[in-house]
């Protein structure tokens, strides 16, 4: 048991960092929207899984003959990232205008926005696989699509016997940059200061002169941004994507967006980190089949002795 | 549930046609009222237009392909294939056999294509005497029913894992083997069998499991690379196959990858990478021949080809077989159910998949598994495990 533990601690961290990356990223669009609306947004997923298809059809489309390196590499991944940014934030700010903002006009109750996020969630599901994905690709839409590698598998260095490979250190500082820069636009610019208003009280931030509407879209833009990025990365390191790819992942998000505190930015980069890395951990001793049980345990105990998550803070509390 | 009630309705719409067309025929046969029997009517039950017709289409072919060879001949006795579409669905069938018996009168069955459904009407089959031939239910229980009537001409699930594990420890003697599955019931059983199989050839096994929507299988990857086994046995479908040996080939690993029936499909090539697929070993009970097939296997793909306009997929030449044993019970001068059933009983001829005799409780007497190694990124058949050799 000691040798497992030994042999496998450390390729096991590594695994855990880079999908626990992915998780941080996703987990940002959950806490984001919490923060503001005090909405789950269960369509979230689906807007990462948007964002696989933008990374997919951009691959597929410049079709590298073989792996890349150097500027190319840096090129064909900031196009990809930026490229599935845009779309997904597009279509999360589409998502609110059309599932959301109508019924909040309305005034009507955070249940019925859940619902609506839900039909979102599945509309979106099915419109892809029935209509998008064979429009896009040619090919059944429930199928699971490939992408040509774009990133080749090289270990650049090793600690122990975990080996630390190009596309692990990819995921990793694209995701701590994209984590950096969500943290100063929303403690540093205007628009974040509005953010954290809204968060705070609704009301006192309109008669601030803060447009909430306005804010709400741009929420959902840098969350929906998030979750796009999330979804280049995604696609460049697992080469596949399908309809339903949001689903699972979705969920693991938004526990590791509860896990680190609701609503405080970050606490979802703490809790997907934490969440990757105790899903790997406990498979060492357990099994891979142990790993959503060890994650809910986990998750379940530190509600219980702190309820508002690891760092418990939230959005509106975040230091102006 | 709407889909259902849909389906339900067209196939009360495909019956009622049906019916009409019977009572046509049978206003047609009327004029050979007191002489010869010039005609019977064979049957073709399972999933033709449903989400897993994909493997229920080509066998269907396969059994045309077979009865119209013999039709040409200007037999005595002509054969009718008739298609039943079940959709799969053990209700369906059910209905189906119903008005097959009745109505249409068949003499036999080839099918249902699926366990499920040869379960629910297996009973049907044994009242009304009417014998049947799957080309492609594996479910071990289905021989262990008592029926009389029922056959099948492919091996059953339990024949897969040992036939995997001892044609690789026959190719690659290995000292180590790592066992993988996700946590569905086909792919829990297929490691479970072959892991005993490893064991009782004296074959270290160690074992590892993941959930079927887990799209990060870095922990998997760790363990098996820890190990170093020898083999990779992964019980399971394509699309977790595909992505479990991308992943693995990225974490250094280079041990031989094999799999099973529910992996093998060009979906594993494509999923898992051209490069990484190479070399894979899959295995399955049925037989489906590769453009490089030589001799009665070239010329079933050939004359498949030409005739369903597409390359022989999975069970086509199990329906081809299955077909053929009708054919050879209705030229033997069989025209009632029984007469043909006994027929059944003694038959004896070389198939394109492989030699067709059946056990006492209708299991083929050869229960082959076929192996298949991706090659240049296709799937080519090597042959029956006990004959085929690895290349590379």
């Amino acid at each position: 048991m000691l040798d497992d533990f030994l042999n496998q601690f450390l390729p096991s961290t590594v695994g855990g960092l880079v999908f626990g990356s992915i998780y941080a990223l996703i987990a940002l669009g959950y806490t984001m929207v919490y923060g503001v609306l005090r909405l789950i947004n269960f369509a979230h997923s689906e807007i990462f899984m948007i964002g696989t298809f933008t990374s997919l059809v951009v691959i597929t489309a410049i079709a590298p003959a073989s792996p890349l390196t150097g500027f190319a590499l840096f090129g064909v991944m900031l196009l990809i990232i930026l490229l599935s940014a845009a779309i997904s934030g597009g279509a999360a700010v589409l998502l609110e205008l059309v599932a959301y903002r109508p019924l909040r006009k309305k005034g009507a109750t955070r249940l019925t926005a859940l619902i609506s996020a839900i039909g979102a969630s599945l509309f979106l599901q099915e419109l892809f696989a029935l209509v998008i994905i064979p429009w896009l690709t040619g090919k059944p839409g429930r199928n699971q699509q490939s992408a040509p590698r774009i990133v080749d598998r090289d270990t650049v260095f090793s600690i122990g016997n975990a080996a630390i490979r190009t596309d692990h250190i990819i995921v990793i500082v694209a995701a701590v940059i994209m984590m950096i820069a969500l943290d100063r636009v929303v403690n540093r610019t205007k628009i974040g200061r509005g953010i954290r208003a809204t968060a705070q009280d609704p009301e006192a931030a309109v008669l601030m002169g803060v447009s909430i509407d306005n804010i709400v879209r741009v929420t959902f833009l840098l969350g929906g941004a998030m979750a796009g990025v999330a979804g280049a990365l995604y696609l460049m390191e697992f080469e596949n994507t399908v309809f339903n790819v949001g689903f699972v992942l979705g969920i693991k998000a938004f526990t590791a967006a509860v896990l680190g505190g609701i609503g405080n930015l970050r606490g979802a980069l703490l809790g997907g980190i934490v969440l990757g890395l105790i899903e790997n951990w406990g498979a060492i001793f357990l099994g891979s089949e142990w790993k959503d049980v060890i994650a809910f345990t986990v998750l379940v105990v530190v509600l219980m002795f702190r309820p508002t998550g690891i760092l418990g803070e939230s959005l509106q509390k975040a230091r102006a | 549930m709407s889909g259902a009630r849909l389906g339900r309705v067209l196939a009360l719409a495909a019956a009622s046609s049906l019916v009409l067309a019977a009572c046509a025929g049978g206003g047609g046969g009327g004029g050979d009222a007191g002489g010869e029997v010039t005609s019977v009517k064979i049957g073709f039950m399972g999933d033709l237009t449903g989400e897993n017709s994909a493997i229920v289409i080509p066998p269907r072919n396969g059994a045309k392909m077979a009865i119209d060879e013999y039709n040409a001949k200007s037999p005595k006795v002509k054969i009718e294939l008739v298609p039943y579409d079940s959709q799969g669905k053990p209700d369906q069938a059910t209905s189906l056999i119903t008005k097959a018996v009745t109505q249409d009168k068949i003499v036999g069955l080839i099918g249902p294509a699926f366990s499920g459904e040869s379960k629910a009407i297996g009973g049907q089959l044994e009242e009304s005497k009417l014998p049947s031939v799957s080309p492609s239910a594996t479910n071990p229980g289905l021989a262990q029913n008592g029926w009389t009537y029922w056959h099948r001409v492919v091996a059953n699930d339990d024949d897969q894992g040992p036939g995997i594990a001892e044609f690789l420890v026959k190719a690659k003697a290995p000292k180590k083997a790592f066992v993988l599955s996700d946590d569905q019931e086909y792919s829990v059983g297929l490691a479970d069998a072959v892991a005993k199989s490893f064991e009782s050839a004296g074959v270290t096994v160690e074992r590892d499991k993941f959930a079927k929507d887990a799209s990060d299988y870095s922990s998997t990857v760790t363990k098996v690379a820890a190990s170093k086994p020898d083999v990779i046995v992964f019980g399971g479908y394509y699309a977790q196959a595909g992505r479990l040996l991308k992943q693995l080939r990225d974490g250094g690993v280079t041990a031989t990858f094999a799999s099973g029936d529910g992996s093998l499909d060009q979906q594993l090539v494509t999923g898992a990478g051209a490069q990484a697929a190479e070399g894979a070993v899959l295995a399955c009970p049925c037989n489906i021949p590769s453009a490089d097939v030589t001799g009665p296997l070239k010329e079933f793909f050939d004359k498949y080809k030409a005739s369903a306009g597409a390359d022989p997929a999975i069970y086509a030449t199990e329906g081809y077989d299955a077909a053929t044993a009708f054919i050879k019970a209705v030229e033997a001068g069989n025209t009632t159910g029984e007469k043909i059933n006994e027929y059944l009983k003694t038959i004896s001829f070389e198939g394109v998949s492989k030699p067709i005799k059946f056990k006492a409780n209708g299991e083929p007497e050869n229960n082959a598994i076929f192996v298949y190694q991706v090659k240049g990124g296709v799937l080519k058949l090597l042959g029956p495990a006990e004959e085929a050799k690895l290349e590379g």
